[in-house]
């Protein structure tokens, strides 16, 4: 069996119903979101805004001097579409002085910068409107670790990182995502003509396909393959997943002691509420 | 006889919290004249208790401070109340009791506890060790806790030991979304608890929590089917609710008059099928 479709229906309710309770148990009425123009970050928006109500949602644009005026236009398209509070607070005057330190830096540091520039205004945001940050990875980047740590990896609470990108999908067409928005090909922006799948190498709706079976069907390797995938994608996705474990999971902690936080130290984070 | 399912959220470790919202429910379901509250595993307590076990258990005994007011409230209506037991030698069960007329009727301790998956219990709590139907006033009845009745043998050894209406209680994390309306998990318990009422043809009601614990949800959607299979009553999913069902008693003599499963059952014959297996 293959089949990545869900009920939207279903999906809307349980994640929704997610986000508020995770945020009201805890004291919190509001919720802040980075906006990059895309997909994941507008169904996330969307969610939250059922959830909590728009006015209590503040999206947050932040671009820097490389990004392309489509993805802030796309990114306006979802704050008005469903009426959300909005800010815009470019980080190239964040990020230009760390990245001129080093006239050799490689895209992925400045990749990286620009991601972390980004955390620390959520961050600050979240502080200043009162309000947790949502999460905007789904389960393909978690899982392939197309993202950055602490960057926009960071967030209080997550929506949307049990959904493959072919799910984000079908849940975003069925909230009303403009199509222009879920039909471009993703790209985190970072230079111009950037694309996720250019970049990794392979398309979201190949690899959603490999990973339902890896994952949530505990294929082994060679039945994938017996299932028509090639061989070196599949040991690609693999290897993929398995490096990545460490952006998944807080930093281990040496235990020394009887009792250590994250071995014999075990309290969900709802604890008490 | 009208029973009352009480789907809850619950605050997780927070027990008078929790005493207060069954004290709530159980009033309301009084007030409608039911005769029977069914509330949800773990429902004083909250599910993914980890180390928080040892500290949220309790005896279900007059003096203790959460159950001599359910005790005092059972005067006016039977009732079902999931918490964690702690034995005189302080080992900790997931553990249903049957209140009633201010008497701890009976009290079921967990017997499979799952610890695979996403699920831990074996981890932080003691295996229950008995599987015993119960008389009430509204006839012989057993109850089994979630994964007590993914197993088939607990379901069948009440029927064996006479209950006529098995209440089952769960704090399910849905799980398995995929196109069809409903979860994977609320599917897979839908379809086992009405072939338990068909096969048994005995009543079968199910209470199950709601809410969220971290990312988990709990689905909710309590049920009850006939002794035909029947579904009489069916509480929404995802969603707080006090769903309630009148059950006709004599639908037992209707079924087991036409379908004679319970008469015919050879018991003698599984005993001894059970030992050559088992002496292999």
């Amino acid at each position: 069996m293959n089949d990545l479709h869900i009920n939207t229906d279903l999906a809307r309710k349980i994640l929704t119903g997610f986000i508020k309770s995770e945020l009201n148990r805890v004291g919190f009425k509001r919720a802040v979101i980075g906006l990059s123009g895309g997909i994941d970050s507008a169904l996330s928006c969307a969610l939250a805004a059922e959830a909590i109500g728009p006015e209590n949602v503040l999206a947050v644009r932040m671009p820097y001097k490389a990004s392309s005026q489509e993805s802030l236009d796309h990114a306006q398209m979802v704050i008005e579409k469903f009426s959300v509070q909005s800010l815009t607070i470019p980080i190239t005057e964040m990020a230009d002085p760390l990245i001129s330190l080093d006239p050799e830096i490689s895209n992925t540091r400045k990749g990286n910068i620009m991601a972390r520039c980004r955390m620390i205004v959520l961050y600050d945001q979240s502080e200043a409107f009162g309000g947790l940050v949502i999460g905007t990875s789904n389960k393909t980047e978690i899982l392939l670790g197309y993202s950055t740590l602490f960057g926009d990896s960071a967030s209080a609470l997550n929506p949307i990182g049990d959904l493959y990108k072919t799910q984000v999908r079908l849940l975003s067409r069925a909230l009303g995502i403009p199509d222009v928005i879920v039909d471009k090909a993703p790209s985190a922006d970072l230079w111009a003509n950037q694309t996720d799948e250019d970049e990794l190498g392979f398309l979201y709706e190949e690899v959603d396909k490999l990973l339902y079976l890896m994952i949530d069907q505990r294929y082994r390797m060679q039945e994938c393959v017996d299932a028509g995938f090639d061989e070196n994608f599949v040991k690609n996705v693999m290897l993929r997943i398995q490096r990545n474990q460490f952006k998944r999971m807080p930093p281990p902690i040496a235990k020394v002691s009887n009792r250590t936080i994250g071995y014999d130290f075990l309290y969900l984070r709802d604890w008490g509420t | 006889m009208k029973l009352a399912l009480a789907q809850i959220n619950t605050k997780l470790g927070d027990v008078e919290s929790n005493l207060t919202k069954h004290l709530d429910l159980i009033e309301r379901a009084r007030t409608q004249d039911a005769d029977l509250i069914l509330f949800p595993e773990l429902s004083l307590t909250g599910y993914t208790l980890q180390d928080l076990t040892p500290t949220v258990a309790h005896s279900p005994t007059a003096d203790d401070p959460i159950f001599r007011p359910l005790l005092e409230a059972s005067h006016e209506i039977d009732m079902v109340v999931g918490f964690v037991d702690e034995d005189t030698r302080h080992r900790f069960y997931i553990a249903d009791a049957y209140l009633s007329q201010g008497k701890v009727v009976h009290v079921h301790h967990k017997v499979y506890l799952p610890t695979y998956g996403l699920f831990d219990e074996g981890r932080f709590f003691a295996w229950g060790d008995s599987i015993r139907a119960f008389d009430t006033r509204f006839g012989r009845v057993g109850m089994l806790i979630c994964e007590d009745f993914w197993h088939m043998s607990p379901p069948y050894l009440l029927w064996l030991d006479g209950a006529d209406i098995l209440l089952l209680t769960s704090a399910s994390p849905g799980r398995g979304l995929n196109d069809d309306d409903r979860l994977e998990s609320a599917r897979w318990v839908e379809h086992t608890n009405r072939a338990y009422a068909n096969l048994f043809t005995c009543f079968v009601a199910h209470s199950n929590r709601v809410g969220y614990e971290d990312g988990l949800n709990f689905w909710g959607g309590a049920t009850v089917y006939d002794p035909n299979g029947e579904l009489l009553a069916k509480g929404p999913y995802h969603e707080e609710a006090l769903t309630f069902a009148e059950l006709d008693l004599n639908q037992l003599h209707r079924t087991r008059a036409r379908l004679p499963l319970l008469r015919d059952e050879r018991t003698s014959l599984v005993q001894s099928e059970l030992n050559r297996i088992l002496s292999k």
